[in-house]
């Protein structure tokens, strides 16, 4: 116990971890050094859904939407309601006598859909009854309406009536949506990914399932949207796979697999057991150039545009990674069942020699692909040209269970399994709006 | 009657409008001023030829019935008193006739008229005696006494009369608090009284009528025993008829202005409102005590029997006089002794002492900004009323106002009673904010007050009501001119100038005792004043004008201060300090004492943590921290700096905002600890609640935001090793002490300011003596960062796109200040507590944020 305090740091964990993810509590690039607990919730924390620059809903299996104010960290509204855990939540901007209005649709295990108004807090509408619980929810704004997968994809319109849906698929069930240009919806389900078309006719919709993409061997965990003529899946076992938005063709196969390097035999054993979770693509985003993807406990970033990797790090946190986000600044974010959230920067390696034998590298596992399809050969890392490194910046350390995060202009927003929420704030920019706030009370009091 | 000699008298400089004065020298209000016979006096003989050994405060009647008795003294103990002849002294302070009480009939009134008559405030002195005593006279209304009034006096007693000349003004207020409780508790009592004597009356008249009818019908209606019960008849019918008046006219008693912000301003407009009554009143007080009062009265109401009257009254000398407590409402009278005791408790000690700690509450009064950080947090404002009084109420001051028209019923005249009686620190006039301005509308409105009563009481007044009319202030000033030489009088006005001139401050020196000769009494002193046409004013006459204004009062220089007031705190500008707040810390030392004991957790504080006995530490969470608690915890922190070298580097933890673990097996140890640092925890709270001083379950990351300063239990039980874990994670955020291994894992310190602070080899050997240094220095950290605060340049950026150049603007200026980077963060901590609290108010609870550093951690071991 309490090897710190005898002055062991090297003392955590094995020496392959303290190398490569330890950072120590120096940390000057790490801007949030400001945070606020929320405690409100008593379950487990699973969806942040911003409403607007100053409001953000969190909800979570006790079946409580909470909206809470970003800036001061408190609690405005209580929206009651759900029965079960909610299994998804999304926020819903409409024009209604030319103002636009945000509101909150929430789907829970209790097979009911809700809207809820976060102004008042109201539950403007209420659909019970379903036949199964909905697992995502998407927002056509085009259209004008939106769309509940569950064991069937739903479409309804602004008013909760519904429109149409598709007949009853697997047991599986959607659960990923994606929207594509002309009315298509991308939905993953289990191995399949299965394109549908919304069909308008006046005022009727109707949907209808055009192709079954069945090139996953396993289950897709991460469906998401690269750009306008993109869009990419990640399954179970590590295969990413960029297709076409618009005739969905495959434009790259990945198959990541984290193989260990030849290590000396005592790390051996472990690592072999954790391998077979490793490969799992638990989630991606995406900022339409690079794809970053939370792969087991490594994180990996992939170059659409260049078709080819950009940075890996096949450990990146002691327990597997769940939710990743791309900063604009060529920062990532990633959160792991671990508690811990980490920010990396991509930084240019010095020298494109050296890697393979510099402290780090020495860490990395070969890196493998499937030759079985098209794209690039499958090469070593160290000849894959223009590789950069993901270094570590900082990590924040508050949650004891898993965590996700919505990044925000005004912090860093995190939940967890601990039944917390957490806003990080950047605590230099924060002493400059108190010092604003402060001049700008004296001026209204006139003390200036 | 005593001639004016006894009467001692205040002088003052004329003010001579603005004077030069060195704006480098200390200003005049923070002075203390020196003992007047410098040379080769011994300051401590004058004690020596009094009778008694300390001040005390006594209680007289003058009796109708036996003349000048003594009721009681505070403190009740003979000792205090020693030989000193409370009866000679009872007769010689009752005997400074005080003549406002009249009540009979006055010309042109064909009934008894009550007079709302003030008190009256004169110092009295007996060289003989070597006794000195402020004297507050007072009337209470007695439906037996003669003429309805009972007079008493309040003095408080000293044997130093440079006190009681000084203290004049504090005297003035406390004792008029305590006159105001017995004068409440007398209307009501009196008002009862009354109601029942009207029920007897009215009892009577209609049996004497049935009797009449009889006699009538009986012996026809001119026998001499019908002309008898006409008559007895008639007289009873009078006697309700004055009854019932004097019940209007104590009912109508208008409720006493309340002192709240803006009062002063607002005054004049609100007299015109009549109807600001007791709609609000009844929202805003305290329901509990209303009903209390309601049922009260209802009760007694019902359970009254009206009795027969007997024509003739008893002989004066036969009935037993009411007591004191009987006269006014025995709840009111032992709030007086309450605050009698208060009062006696507060004017404790020497003149300079007194003045100190009055300087030191102003100038700390001045620091509402930053007082919180290192200060023994105060509430301005209701500390002399929640403190004193178990009844304490939030609720804002409502200016009870009713125009001498209006009646109000018995039931709303109770209701405000009550209401005084909740709020018995308000009321008093004493100590306002501009003392000119407000002066001068007291001056004004009491002259309405007293034309209004028909009184010939020009004293000063404390209850300020009636419509204001600025004409009225001459004929009613020389209506009261008579009196005025006769009895002291403190009306600070216009008006004095033709009479004395009157100086604004005492100075120092001009109060000495005269020779008897020089006085046509045998005991008194007066001002010997420089100037030479002044001095002979003042013998001649040797009246007091004006009592000695507040040595804190009236320096617009010093008024232009830092008071960045929030409506909240705005209630109390406080320039002239009521006396209830100047003495907290002698009183808060005195409940601290009663609540040191084990006090039970109160579970706001302790929702997550399961902690056992706090025993040993000042923190009970139901009192206040004291001061005297602060000072015990200088000797234990000078012994932690003494016994631990990296005493420094936990002291820079706390100061700069990084919570501070204590860890260890035994709980006394860690409490010793916690009880070590405590007092250099910023913004520590009234009740210490950024401070835990033991924890036993492990700690969560919510508890950073709330204490900077835990002691944690180490145990050997999986929920010890749970402890260590959290301990673990969260080390980034924390500093830990580990009191076993004397170990303290925190980040490094260079500099030079803590090592001041805490410096192992330091001389001071006394732990007060050292808490005061701490305190100094950091007064001064504030003061900077304060400055830093509040120094715009520094935190506006110049243009939009401008964040980076704030950056280093604000660390260049830490720089500049001569402080290390290290030291920058106590400073910037402080800083944006301040911005926190200044935006917020001073209620920074709530879901606070919670900052700290990513810097390295090192092991300093001993």
């Amino acid at each position: 116990m309490l090897r710190w305090i005898l002055g062991g740091r090297e003392a955590q964990g094995t020496v392959e971890k303290s190398a490569a993810l330890f950072i120590g509590e120096e940390q000057p690039k790490n801007c949030f050094t400001e945070m606020q607990v929320l405690k409100g919730h008593f379950d487990i924390v699973r969806f942040l859904v911003q409403i607007d620059d100053l409001r953000f809903a969190s909800a979570g299996d006790d079946g409580l939407v909470l909206i809470w104010n970003v800036e001061t960290g408190d609690c405005l509204i209580e929206l009651r309601g759900h029965t079960q855990q909610i299994t998804a939540m999304i926020s819903y901007t409409f024009i209604r006598g030319g103002n636009a209005h945000t509101a909150l649709i929430t789907a829970s295990s209790d097979r009911t859909l809700s809207l809820w108004d976060p102004d008042s807090g109201n539950r403007v509408q209420n659909i019970s009854d379903l036949q199964s619980p909905v697992k995502c929810l998407l927002v056509l704004v085009c259209l004008d309406v939106w769309l509940s997968g569950g064991n069937e994809l739903c479409v309804w319109n602004r008013d909760f009536e519904l429109q149409c849906k598709t007949v009853h698929h697997s047991d599986a069930g959607i659960s990923a949506m994606v929207e594509l240009p002309k009315n298509f919806i991308a939905a993953a389900m289990d191995k399949e990914i299965v394109i549908f078309k919304l069909n308008l006719s006046g005022s009727d919709i109707a949907v209808m399932a055009m192709r079954h993409l069945a090139d996953h061997q396993d289950t897709i965990h991460s469906l998401i949207h690269i750009n306008d003529g993109l869009f990419a899946s990640g399954s179970h076992i590590g295969e990413l796979i960029i297709w076409d938005s618009v005739d969905w063709t495959i434009q790259a196969y990945e198959h990541i697999l984290w193989e260990e390097p030849a290590r000396d035999g005592q790390s051996e054993f472990k690592l072999n057991h954790q391998k077979q979770i490793e490969r799992s693509i638990q989630h991606m985003s995406s900022d339409g150039e690079y794809i970053v993807a939370a792969i087991g406990s490594g994180l990996y970033v992939y170059n659409v545009l260049m078709k080819s990797v950009v940075a890996y790090r096949r450990i990146a946190h002691d327990s597997n990674v769940l939710h990743t986000v791309l900063q604009q600044d060529g920062r990532l974010m990633s959160c792991s069942e671990d508690g811990s959230v980490r920010m990396w920067e991509l930084q240019d390696l010095p020298l494109p020699a050296e890697p393979a034998s510099s402290g780090f590298f020495g860490m990395f596992g070969t890196f493998g692909r499937s030759s079985k399809q098209t794209g690039p050969p499958a090469k070593k890392i160290p000849e894959v040209p223009g590789l950069r490194s993901l270094e570590l910046i900082g990590d924040l350390i508050g949650h004891s269970g898993a965590v996700q995060v919505r990044f925000k202009e005004k912090g860093l927003v995190t939940c967890s399994t601990d039944h917390l929420l957490i806003i990080w704030k950047d605590g230099e920019f924060q002493s400059q709006l108190r010092s604003l706030a402060v001049f700008q009370k004296l001026e209204e009091n006139q003390e200036l | 009657m005593i001639g004016s000699p006894d009467v001692v008298a205040f002088t003052k400089e004329d003010d001579f409008g603005d004077s030069f004065s060195d704006p480098c020298s200390l200003p005049e209000e923070f002075s203390v001023p020196l003992f007047a016979h410098a040379a080769n006096a011994n300051p401590w003989t004058k004690t020596s030829y009094a009778k008694f050994s300390k001040d005390f405060i006594l209680v007289s009647e003058f009796s109708e019935q036996v003349g000048p008795q003594p009721l009681l003294t505070i403190p009740n103990d003979p000792k205090v008193c020693g030989t000193f002849d409370l009866n000679y002294f009872s007769l010689r302070i009752m005997s400074v006739d005080y003549q406002a009480s009249f009540v009979g009939h006055p010309p042109g009134s064909n009934y008894p008229k009550l007079n709302f008559v003030e008190d009256s405030k004169v110092v009295l002195g007996d060289s003989k005696e070597g006794a000195f005593a402020y004297v507050h006279h007072l009337t209470l209304y007695d439906l037996e006494a003669r003429g309805f009034v009972r007079p008493f006096c309040m003095a408080y007693i000293s044997a130093d009369e440079r006190k009681i000349m000084h203290q004049f003004q504090e005297l003035s207020s406390e004792f008029s608090k305590a006159s105001e409780f017995l004068k409440s508790g007398n209307r009501k009592a009196f008002a009862n009284e009354l109601e029942k004597k009207l029920k007897d009356l009215e009892y009577t008249r209609s049996v004497l009528h049935k009797e009449t009818e009889l006699q009538k019908k009986n012996n026809g209606c001119y026998s001499t025993q019908a002309i008898e019960k006409a008559n007895e008849l008639a007289n009873v019918e009078k006697s309700i008829y004055e009854h019932k008046d004097l019940l209007k006219q104590i009912t109508s008693y208008p409720s006493r202005k309340k002192k709240d912000v803006g009062f002063v301003q607002r005054e004049t407009e609100k007299l015109a409102d009549t109807s600001v009554l007791d709609d609000t009143l009844n929202s805003n007080h305290s329901d509990i005590a209303d009903k209390t009062v309601l049922t009260e009265s209802d009760s007694r109401k019902s359970s009254y029997t009206p009795q027969l009257i007997k024509a003739k009254s008893a002989k004066c000398f036969d009935k037993r006089l009411k007591t004191m407590e009987e006269l006014c409402d025995a709840n009111f009278f032992h709030q007086t002794l309450k605050q009698l005791n208060i009062t006696e408790k507060s004017f404790r000690g020497d003149l300079c002492f007194i003045y100190t700690s009055q300087i030191d509450r102003a100038l700390l009064g001045k620091q509402r900004v930053t007082s919180f950080l290192f200060e023994a947090e105060r509430e301005w404002e209701n500390e002399g009323t929640s403190k004193n009084f178990n009844i304490s109420s939030n609720n804002p001051t409502v200016p009870i106002l009713n125009l001498s028209g209006e009646l109000l019923s018995l039931e709303s005249y109770t209701t405000c009673i009550d209401i005084d009686h909740i709020k018995p620190g308000v009321e008093s006039m004493e100590g306002p904010p501009e003392s000119s301005l407000s002066d001068i509308t007291q001056e004004t409105s009491e002259a309405a007050d007293t034309e209004t009563k028909g009184s010939f009481s020009s004293d000063k007044s404390i209850e300020a009501f009636g419509g204001v009319s600025p004409s009225s202030l001459q004929a009613n000033y020389f209506d009261g001119l008579e009196r005025k030489s006769k009895v002291s009088i403190a009306s600070p006005s216009e008006s004095a100038s033709s009479y004395v001139a009157v100086p604004q401050r005492m100075t120092d020196g001009n109060l000495v005792p005269m020779d008897a000769a020089c006085c046509i009494g045998q005991d008194g002193f007066i001002f010997e004043e420089p100037l030479p046409e002044l001095a002979q004013e003042c013998c001649g006459d040797t009246v007091v004008n004006q009592e000695p204004l507040s040595l804190l009062q009236g320096d617009p220089a010093l008024q232009v201060d830092y008071i960045l007031e929030e409506s909240a705190l705005a209630e109390s500008p406080n320039m002239g300090l009521t006396f209830s707040e100047l003495n907290t810390g002698v009183l808060s030392e005195e409940v601290a004492k009663i609540n040191i004991e084990y006090v039970s957790d109160s579970t706001s504080f302790m929702s997550t943590s399961t902690s056992s006995d706090r025993a040993v530490s000042p923190f009970t969470y139901s009192s206040a921290l004291t001061l005297k608690q602060k000072k015990k915890a200088g000797h234990s922190s000078l012994r932690f700096i003494r016994q631990y070298p990296f005493a420094q580097q936990a002291i820079f933890c706390l100061l700069s905002g990084r919570t501070l673990v204590i860890l260890g097996v035994d709980e006394g140890t860690v409490r010793k600890l916690v009880n070590a640092l405590f007092f250099f925890v910023p913004n520590l709270g009234k009740y210490g609640e950024t401070v835990q001083p033991w924890l036993s379950s492990p700690f969560q990351l919510t508890d950073l935001q709330r204490w900077k300063l835990i002691g944690l239990q180490r145990a050997a039980s999986p929920a010890g090793s749970s402890i260590l874990h959290s301990l673990n994670r969260y080390s980034r955020y924390i500093s830990i002490l580990d009191s076993d291994s004397k170990t303290l894992r925190c980040p490094p310190y260079k500099g030079t300011l803590i090592s001041h602070l805490a410096d192992h080899r330091t001389q001071i050997k006394r732990g007060s003596t050292y808490f005061l240094h701490v305190q100094g220095m950091l007064t001064q950290l504030t003061a900077k960062a304060f400055l830093y605060t509040f120094c715009h340049h520094i935190h506006l950026p110049m243009d939009i796109n401008d964040q980076g150049s704030v950056t280093s603007r604000r660390t260049n200026f830490l720089l500049q200040l001569g402080y290390t980077v290290e030291e920058s963060k106590i400073v910037q901590y402080l800083s944006e507590l301040i911005k926190q609290h200044y935006i917020q108010g001073s209620s920074m609870g709530g879901n606070q944020s919670f900052c700290f550093n990513y810097t390295t951690s090192y092991l300093y071991k001993i």
